[in-house]
């Protein structure tokens, strides 16, 4: 069984990742709880994955270098946020939120 | 697969058995020999800063592993035995506060994430291959979050990581967009495959890809625009893992910066990135010294003086001769003495009485004559004052600079001079504190610790000796000669 596809042209799936990554700026940027700053730096990072893996899988299919970097790259997210994490609980403990606003103890 | 190639990675093995056997000794040694760990770490890594040097004189040459990811030559060698000498005066000055009360429980863990971030940094060293690199520079950058996190029951300690940690994310982000960009227009992510597929380019997205890659580095560095999380992560953090940010840290990633900017973006020196970095120069030595003059707070001067410092450092990188790259590795040996050798006195005060500020230290010299003069040296150090080895650091980097050639260069370092005045006079603020303040002292006479005392005296002899004894100049200058390959 011989099933056609259309094969989507590169850019229609670039301006997505794009996309996703500038939300991802753009909430870091703006967001006051520091578990949606977290959120938005996994969508930056995400963008990132996907965008190697289009680039091999459109530019060279013929290697794999871009989808092993993927690969690193999403257990490399992981583990930046499980130590992210493992910071905020223990900025909780001691002030009892996680309002980015309360991190002002030192400035300028 | 050949196994043998496992035996170019000599200093990375060395460095994972001292790891091994720090974490066996921590885990399983009964709780009273526990005040032995940091003296068992500081030998061990002593061990190895010794066997460094010796595969450094008797002289490996080229080795490449793992279909050319990894490479070792005698430049990477010294750098990285640069790093370890760095490294073990870390650990001698932190021996002391590893045994405080707060300590006690957790010295284990420092000594263990300082060694897995150190391992990062070698990797990053030597990495010909964007994976390699990007692993190595997350394990050089998120166990430092954790180091900074340390002191769990000081607030800022932990406002200082979450602050750390965020900006580093963000930066290996916009990384590695940029390497994706530059992986869609060269196809390959070797260092040399990117190097030669990058000939005659000039597109808008190579820009942006270069952009990205400099300032995701530029986080890493905290080049200026990039750099607002330096002055808070280093006063936060416990004193021992500030000193050792400001110094390794930086020092391995100027070197990986130097090698990404040579090796991968060579052939458009001229054309993206020159002006791109001439920029961030000229911004970071300014921005840095300006906001450095008003700081009251110890630890955050140092930053910001360590953020113009690192603006220094760049103008090896910009030279883009193999003059300027073994400029680079004795200005970054000759900075570690220097801002340790300040870190070291700042870290007795702060064990001995607490204090931090300034203003405490008017009238040092009455109390603490020894500890003042440590600072002073320091001080004239870092601000390159003729007979101390700052001066020597400078000069050679301007010079390497300079022989560049263009006129941009001769405008970047007379900018460049003209901040070295600007900085002699917040430096000088301190010295003016200690000695000249006609004020009661603040700080009582106290006695320092045996380790802090080697640690000072180690950091004193090398401000003194290290520009005048020029055999260790011209051992850099020989090993990175053969670097002239990276930048034609």
């Amino acid at each position: 069984m011989r099933i056609t596809t259309m094969e989507i042209r590169l850019i229609w799936w670039l301006i997505p990742t794009l996309i996703m990554f500038c939300c991802g700026v753009y909430g870091f940027i703006t967001r006051k709880n520091m578990i949606a700053i977290l959120i938005s730096l996994e969508l930056m990072l995400n963008a990132v994955d996907v965008n190697f893996a289009l680039f091999n899988r459109y530019l060279f299919p013929g290697d794999t270098e871009g989808m092993f970097f993927t690969l690193f790259a999403i257990a490399i997210a992981a583990a930046e946020t499980a130590l992210a994490i493992a910071i905020i609980i223990n900025i909780f403990r001691q002030v009892r939120n996680v309002d980015v606003q309360g991190l002002n103890t030192m400035k300028f | 697969m050949d196994y043998s190639q496992f035996f170019a990675l000599k200093q990375e093995i060395a460095l994972l058995i001292v790891f091994l056997l720090v974490f066996l000794y921590d885990t399983f040694m009964p709780q009273r020999s526990g005040k032995g760990l940091p003296v068992v770490a500081t030998l061990l890594m002593l061990v190895i800063t010794v066997g460094g040097f010796f595969t450094c004189f008797l002289g490996t040459g080229d080795v490449a592993a793992f279909a050319g990811m990894y490479v070792s030559s005698p430049a990477i060698t010294a750098i990285k035995c640069i790093l370890n000498v760095g490294v073990v005066i870390v650990l001698i000055q932190s021996i002391r506060w590893a045994d405080t009360d707060m300590m006690i429980m957790r010295r284990g863990e420092f000594y263990e994430l300082l060694l897995v971030t150190l391992f990062g940094m070698y990797l990053m060293i030597s990495s010909r291959h964007f994976l390699l690199f990007i692993i190595g520079l997350e394990s050089a950058s998120l166990p430092l979050a954790a180091m900074v996190a340390l002191d769990k029951n000081r607030y800022e300690s932990s406002e200082a990581a979450i602050k750390y940690i965020l900006t580093a994310v963000f930066s290996s982000a916009v990384f590695m967009m940029g390497l994706s960009f530059v992986y869609a227009l060269s196809g390959s992510l070797y260092f040399q495959s990117i190097y030669y597929s990058m000939f005659g380019q000039h597109s808008t997205l190579l820009c942006i890809a270069i952009a990205f890659v400099i300032a995701g580095m530029g986080f890493k560095l905290s080049l200026v625009p990039f750099h607002l999380w330096t002055a808070d992560v280093y006063q936060g953090a416990p004193t021992s893992v500030t000193s050792y940010l400001s110094v390794i840290s930086k020092g391995a990633a100027a070197f990986a910066f130097m090698v990404i900017l040579a090796q991968c973006f060579g052939a458009v020196y001229h054309n993206i990135w020159e002006w791109m970095m001439y920029v961030l120069i000229i911004l970071t030595i300014t921005v840095g010294n300006l906001f450095a003059i008003r700081q009251k707070n110890m630890k955050r001067f140092l930053a910001f003086s360590s953020v113009s410092q690192a603006g220094y450092i760049m103008l090896g990188i910009i030279a883009y001769n193999a003059m300027g790259a073994g400029a680079m590795m004795y200005y970054i040996l000759v900075y570690i003495f220097s801002n340790l050798g300040a870190f070291g006195v700042i870290q007795a005060i702060e064990n001995a009485t607490g204090k931090l500020s300034m203003d405490d230290y008017r009238g040092l010299y009455k109390t603490n004559p020894r500890l003042s003069v440590a600072m002073m040296l320091a001080m004239f150090s870092l601000a390159g004052i003729p007979p101390f080895a700052g001066f020597f650091s400078k000069f050679f980097i301007f010079t390497g600079a300079i022989n560049q050639g263009s006129i941009p260069i001769y405008i970047l370092v007379l900018i460049a001079l003209i901040n070295t005045i600007v900085s002699l006079y917040y430096y000088l603020l301190v010295v003016k504190a200690m000695f000249i303040s006609p004020d009661e002292p603040v700080i009582p006479e106290f006695k320092s610790s045996l380790s802090e005392r080697l640690g000072m005296w180690i950091c004193v002899a090398g401000i003194l000796f290290l520009g005048l004894v020029s055999p260790i100049y011209d051992w850099l200058l020989d090993v990175s000669a053969p670097l002239q390959s990276l930048f034609m």
